[in-house]
């Protein structure tokens, strides 16, 4: 299933809800659906606020497939891309205070796999793979 | 309505019941205004009654941190109350749950302001 979503809150629903029926369909229990909406819903939010920066005319792809028990979702924006080997962690104590900074440490946290990479002309590329058990 | 917020006081205790989603938008946004405009208010104990939320992000994550620094330099006490296993997860592997001051009962919860 692929879809191109709007640069808005909304698509962060919808993607949640698209990835979801897919896994629910796939096997994974409620725990994992638990992690795959959040990891989803993260992966949406950092691409509509932080890659297209809410851009009516930039566009969030999004497409997620099952094989066997294995569910890869994959979400790439329009935006100028961000140093993403060079994030701070959210969770040493320096950073701990912050009140932002821990999408993509909750979404390694939930996911089996994750990979980021830069698009070119511009935009992230993140591919999340969620393993049924 | 994703997201609910009621005060109500108990003693010199802020008491917020919050209901809902705290998630990006709406809910973050709640969430920092009602914070916001007790400490404007002078208010200095603020007990955040999380047992109806049903979701929360990491941005609302980062909005319970905001908030608790908001208060802290403001002179004042938050706590949080009622966490939801879901919550209390998030707040374990992001290793705020030992920074936040967490309590299961509310008359508890208020006594051990100061």
């Amino acid at each position: 299933m692929e879809r191109d979503l709007d640069s808005t809150l909304d698509s962060v629903d919808r993607a949640e809800g698209l990835a979801l029926d897919v896994a629910e369909r796939a096997g994974f229990g409620e725990e994992d659906l638990m992690k795959i909406g959040m990891a989803v819903r993260e992966s949406v939010v950092n691409a509509v606020v932080h890659g297209n920066r809410y851009n009516r005319n930039k566009k969030v792809q999004f497409r997620v497939e099952r094989s066997g028990g294995r569910l890869t979702v994959r979400i790439a924006d329009e935006g100028e891309g961000f140093d993403f080997g060079n994030l701070p962690d959210p969770v040493a104590p320096e950073n701990l205070m912050r009140g932002s900074g821990r999408g993509i440490f909750l979404i390694r946290s939930f996911m089996d796999e994750v990979q980021l990479r830069h698009l070119d002309p511009g935009g992230i590329e993140i591919i999340l793979v969620k393993y049924a058990t | 309505m994703s997201v609910n917020l009621s005060t109500r006081q108990e003693g010199d205790v802020s008491v917020v019941d919050v209901e809902g989603r705290i998630t990006l938008g709406e809910g973050t946004s709640a969430l920092r205004d009602t914070i916001r405009q007790l400490v404007g208010n002078g208010q200095k104990k603020i007990l955040l009654n999380l047992g109806d939320v049903s979701y929360i992000d990491s941005s609302g994550i980062g909005e319970l941190v905001s908030g608790f620094t908001t208060v802290t330099n403001s002179g004042g006490q938050l706590k949080l109350l009622n966490l939801t296993k879901r919550v209390k997860d998030l707040l374990q592997i992001t290793k705020l749950y030992t920074v936040f001051d967490v309590a299961e009962s509310e008359a508890s919860a208020i006594r051990s302001f100061t």
